[in-house]
């Protein structure tokens, strides 16, 4: 044990007036690391997946996303339309992921998708997200292999593919699929929940898009 | 940061005549606090959330030290390295000897108190190391050699043509000849500007609003995703959290994220919320080789057990300082220190001595709006008041109000003495001559009426005497 470590340690519990946290209270504080509990339920997201689905759409709307609905064979032509609407060239950075990959690209033969992670030149990013929050509109990306952080922020345009299934009610939700997938005592690298495309208010307290992170944010909202 | 609290007086001088920050002012009093008010009206459940939020920081202060442990242990069996830091001058140490392991030129720099608080910038400049702020209000700052004067907007004492200015002088040696007068302008050239140095830099150094034990993730809220760049894209993670950022379990985040925004800025959600656990996964195509937590204490260990415990509930959200009437009138420059507004005045003379910050908790007319929207209900004019005491058990206080108080407690233990005298004031007070319910000069208050009328008691005689003749 190193002296900086205890000196800070015996001093809380000095100052606590007691030893190492033991008997009840430390069953306790290991019960609650063991089994979180939750604190009080927002009521406006716990709707059925129908409503849940529209609440998600409604709110990152709220927060300057823009929503496409589309079906599983529709994505690859919304990607090229939304490229084409806002003057962008056809050509992207795309997350390494089966599930992206099992969209019909070929049926776009103007996209030119490169897979990996972004570069400092990438002027658009797509990617898949592992949920959606529909309480507050927000995106859950979990890093991986199949997901660098890097296409989250450094293109100047974020297209995100979201499956419907995936869109949860809170937090918790997404805590617990976190827990099922990576295991309990596990996390990925990063888990970055994006609400909107990046801002600041730093300049007289007016939002301006574009901080640092994407200047705009599509998101294709996939029924299955 | 070298404290100038003890020289609030002159800073409030100085702030109450300076026109720009005046400008600035005018438009915090508007901004934050009605869009707080309105995310607070959109969440039905926002009071009953507030408890909860204040209950999860009692509960992780009590068990502190089981839950650094805890946070600890993830951390190291996910590949990352905690490092602990009683005192400001270990926290410099061990950054700076970790910036140096990498061969550090340049440190990109997310926005953290706690940095400020140890003067982290000054340590690495003078070790060679070039500390890159990212965050937009602090690049700001930092190019102007100003400390933030706010925990969440730090340049918010600053106009849109001071920007101006600012980013014309230092941007024009990059290629950046014009002038700038539109905010979307400017808020691109610094981004243009930044991005490479983000690109360049050996380690990321970033705070975190929270560190949860259940899993060993720091976490970060930002807008600006300038706190993602900067933990994603150098070789080296650090980062700088105080002990009290602890939390137990992802679900106790979830109710402390809820306030966190609408209490800080009236959004419903921050653009970026971040959970960071250790350095890059085999296969990770991005990402730091080396993650660090520097936890450090700084005197606030010493807190916990005493009357003051509840300000170390406090999330730094800022919604006291919106919300605060002195702050609206001065700015945060004039509170001398790091932390601004009621929470500065209550953890100023806490971690850096009541005889230097003394007056900061006199600066409040204890209205409450800060305890009244302090997302953990930290009792803040309370704890102000506790201040008061100590500076008056301790003799700090001026002579002149130690006796005027002194004489006062000798009238109010006396009540037939205080109404003779209280009514014989009322009598005199009348030979001034009321001007709309005001005086504009009353004898022995010059240093009240130099700058303000005082409001005239209304007709009818003291209170006392009022109250008992209604009664009949």
């Amino acid at each position: 044990m190193s002296d900086a470590r205890s000196t800070i340690l015996d001093g809380i519990r000095r100052s606590l007036r007691r030893g190492e946290l033991t008997g009840a209270a430390r069953d306790a504080a290991e019960m609650r690391l063991a089994h979180p509990p939750r604190g009080p339920a927002v009521a406006r997201a716990e709707l059925p997946q129908e409503q849940r689905v529209a609440l998600f759409c409604e709110w990152a709307s709220f927060n300057n996303a823009t929503i496409a609905r589309v079906g599983s064979d529709d994505v690859p032509s919304e990607v090229a339309a939304y490229l084409a609407r806002n003057n962008l060239a056809p050509t992207a950075v795309m997350a390494p992921s089966a599930v992206l990959d099992r969209f019909d690209w070929a049926s776009q033969p103007m996209l030119s998708l490169r897979r990996g992670r972004a570069e400092a030149q990438d002027a658009v990013a797509i990617t898949g997200a592992f949920a959606g929050i529909a309480e507050t509109g927000t995106l859950v990306m979990a890093s991986g292999p199949d997901h660098p952080v890097s296409l989250n922020l450094l293109p100047d345009t974020h297209i995100v593919i979201l499956r419907e299934p995936d869109i949860v009610a809170g937090y918790e939700a997404v805590w617990q699929r976190l827990r099922e997938r990576y295991g309990k005592d596990h996390m990925p690298r990063t888990v970055n929940t994006i609400t909107g495309p990046s801002r600041t208010g730093d300049i007289e307290q007016a939002i301006e898009l574009g901080a640092h992170g994407p200047r705009r944010m599509h998101i294709l909202v996939v029924r299955e | 940061m070298q404290s100038t609290a003890h020289a609030f007086k002159e800073n409030v001088g100085a702030a109450l005549a300076d026109p720009n920050l005046q400008d600035s002012l005018a438009k915090l009093k508007v901004g934050f606090s009605e869009r707080r008010r309105q995310a607070a009206e959109r969440l039905p459940e926002f009071e009953a959330l507030r408890d909860r939020a204040r209950d999860i920081k009692n509960h992780a202060l009590e068990n502190l030290d089981f839950y650094l442990e805890a946070f600890e242990r993830k951390v190291i069996a996910l590949g990352g390295h905690v490092h602990w830091a009683p005192t400001a001058e270990d926290a410099r140490r061990i950054i700076g000897d970790l910036c140096r392991s990498v061969g550090a030129r340049t440190v990109a720099k997310s926005k953290s108190m706690v940095a400020e608080e140890i003067a982290l910038n000054d340590h690495l400049e003078a070790l060679g190391i070039a500390p890159i702020e990212t965050d937009l209000g602090e690049y700001i700052i930092q190019l102007r050699h100003e400390p933030p004067s706010h925990i969440i907007a730090p340049a918010v004492h600053l106009t849109k043509d001071q920007v101006a200015d600012t980013f014309f002088e230092h941007h024009s040696k990059l290629g950046f000849t014009r002038r700038l007068t539109e905010r979307n302008d400017l808020v691109a050239e610094a981004r243009h500007v930044l991005r490479q140095k983000f690109l360049d830099a050996d380690v990321g150094l970033t705070g975190a609003n929270f560190l949860v034990a259940e899993t060993g993730s720091s976490m970060l809220v930002t807008n600006e995703g300038n706190a993602d760049l900067s933990n994603t894209l150098p070789r080296m993670h650090i980062v700088l959290a105080s002990i009290e950022k602890v939390i137990p379990t992802l679900e106790d985040a979830a109710v402390l994220l809820r306030v966190l925004a609408r209490s800080a800025t009236g959004q419903e959600s921050s653009a970026y919320t971040t959970l960071n656990t250790g350095p890059k996964r085999p296969g990770d195509l991005d990402g730091p080789e080396q993650y660090h937590v520097v936890i450090l204490d700084n005197g606030r260990s010493a807190v916990l057990g005493t009357a003051m415990q509840d300000m170390l509930r406090c999330i730094r959200c800022g919604a006291c300082m919106n919300h605060c009437p002195v702050y609206g009138a001065i700015g945060g420059h004039a509170y001398g220190w790091v932390y601004p507004g009621p929470i500065g005045a209550v953890l100023t003379p806490q971690l850096v001595g009541v005889e230097e910050a003394g007056d900061l908790p006199n600066a409040s007319t204890f209205c409450g709006r800060c305890e009244s929207v302090c997302p953990v209900r930290i009792p803040l004019p309370g704890l102000m008041r506790h201040w008061r005491e100590r500076e008056f058990e301790r003799h700090l206080t001026p002579r002149a109000v130690r006796q005027g108080l002194a004489l006062w407690g000798y009238l109010v233990r006396r009540p037939a003495l205080y109404r003779r005298v209280t009514s014989m004031a009322n009598r005199f007070l009348a030979l001034f001559g009321r001007v709309e319910g005001r005086y504009r000069a009353l004898p022995l208050a010059s240093g009240w009426t130099r700058f303000r009328d005082f409001p005239a008691p209304p007709g009818g005689g003291t209170f006392h005497a009022q109250w008992r003749r209604r009664r009949r």
